[in-house]
């Protein structure tokens, strides 16, 4: 989608704020952010695609505002409810019962044990890679040129470079595709590879002397480019 | 842009806790899972794996072919199975620079945790637009002749940089130059360090 995520080449944000001897995590509710979102994902309640995506459907001006962890939990609540795993009522009972006993330990109102922890996928399901099934299309070297349609789901080929004139230069293997695993139909794996974009080509006249940038594209976002584009 | 500081609205932190306790009660969240978060991010605080890498290739030829050829197998020496990490090598002639313009995807494994400059608004637009400028805010000047390579992360794929051994440091051994090997020189948005006299 042509989000706000979508930010490589935006003006405006001014210099990086750095923060001195920044410290691993902020606060404690970023260590419990990081560690839900690794045993969701791992443990297969949505992909690593569906997780980018329900963050990127954040309103813009919440995207903007919002902390890095906060953006995970947003994202991560909305796929939550949308897949039933949670319900809205009983998030909204739990919020209300920790909202007022803030020191009480995570298992406070669970009123049963504990269930056994569902199991981790197995590793080779956790990888984005994929047996190679079909032979890729393009050689190193290759000139390609990316395909500038706006979809409107997710995808991993930036704004900035659509459209735009690269060449092949690695080929990573076949790779489960984003744009189709992040709304449930399927992993539809295809090549992978590194495309290669002169600053010029990406920014034109204001483009920096000396700059290129490499992407990582799977085979439907490229076409063969002819000599003159 | 956006907020640094964890000033979050009072809702946020009842929420994570409410996900907390829902998914610790549907078998979702491991019982453990917050305590291996700070054990594996905070506490084991050692040298980042990707800098006892880097000092290992700088000090063996052999294995620095490894590291950037087969860079499974290299890692594998340290006891790490990951098979995503592709090493950008600094030369004379070319400075690499990581990024990831649509999320923040960084090389967890190797590096730990991004911070919070990485997965910022600022940096996520600049680095790719005007790589050189950026730099220099950071205080790194790179040589007009140079050419400075942005990898934008934009698939499963991770990225680190293989900086190059900073002059002096010939007769060093690899736990020497260790704590020359910054994160930030591992991101390319610095060098190592240089050391302050020539010889240990």
């Amino acid at each position: 989608m042509n989000g706000i995520h979508d930010l490589g080449g935006m003006h405006g944000f001014g210099p990086v704020e750095r923060e001195e001897n920044e410290p691993v995590f902020h606060a404690d509710w970023e260590r419990v952010m990081v560690a839900i979102q690794r045993d969701t994902w791992t443990r297969g309640v949505f992909t690593l695609d569906e997780f980018r995506h329900g963050i990127e459907r954040m309103a813009p001006a919440r995207y903007l505002e919002a902390t890095y962890y906060e953006r995970w939990l947003e994202g991560i609540t909305r796929l939550l409810l949308e897949k039933g795993v949670i319900a809205a009522e009983e998030l909204h009972e739990r919020e209300t019962f920790f909202a007022e006993h803030s020191e009480a330990p995570a298992t406070a109102p669970i009123a049963t044990p504990l269930p056994p922890t569902r199991p981790r996928l197995p590793r080779e399901q956790i990888s984005s890679i994929r047996p190679q099934t079909a032979l890729p299309r393009f050689a190193l070297g290759d000139a390609v040129l990316t395909r500038h349609d706006a979809p409107p789901g997710h995808t991993r080929l930036p704004r900035y470079a659509r459209g735009k004139r690269g060449v092949i230069a690695r080929y990573h293997g076949v790779h489960v595709f984003p744009d189709t695993n992040a709304h449930g139909l399927g992993e539809q794996p295809q090549p992978l590879y590194s495309v290669r974009f002169a600053g010029e080509e990406l920014w034109g006249a204001n483009a920096e002397p000396g700059q290129v940038v490499y992407l990582d594209l799977w085979e439907s976002y490229l076409e063969p480019a002819n000599e003159q584009r | 842009m956006g907020k640094n500081h964890p000033n979050v609205d009072a809702y946020v932190v009842s929420r994570v806790r409410a996900l907390e306790s829902l998914l610790l009660e549907k078998g979702i969240l491991a019982p453990d899972a917050v305590d291996r978060v700070v054990q594996q991010y905070e506490q084991d605080t050692g040298p980042l794996l990707g800098a006892r890498a880097v000092a290992r290739a700088w000090t063996d030829p052999a294995y620095k072919e490894r590291l950037l050829h087969d860079t499974t197998g290299a890692l594998a020496d340290f006891g790490l199975k990951y098979d995503a990490l592709i090493v950008v090598e600094n030369t004379p002639e070319v400075h690499n620079l990581v990024v990831c313009t649509l999320c923040s995807c960084y090389p967890w494994p190797v590096l730990g945790l991004p911070p919070t400059w990485y997965k910022s608004p600022a940096y996520r637009s600049r680095a790719v637009l005007e790589p050189r400028a950026l730099l220099r805010e950071f205080g790194l000047e790179i040589a007009p002749e140079r050419e400075i390579r942005v990898w934008d992360s934009s698939a499963e794929m991770r990225y680190m940089v293989l900086p190059m051994r900073p002059p002096g440091t010939e007769e060093w051994s690899a736990e020497q130059l260790l704590p020359l090997i910054t994160r930030d020189c591992l991101i390319g948005v610095a060098e190592p360090l240089v050391p302050v006299a020539a010889a240990p």
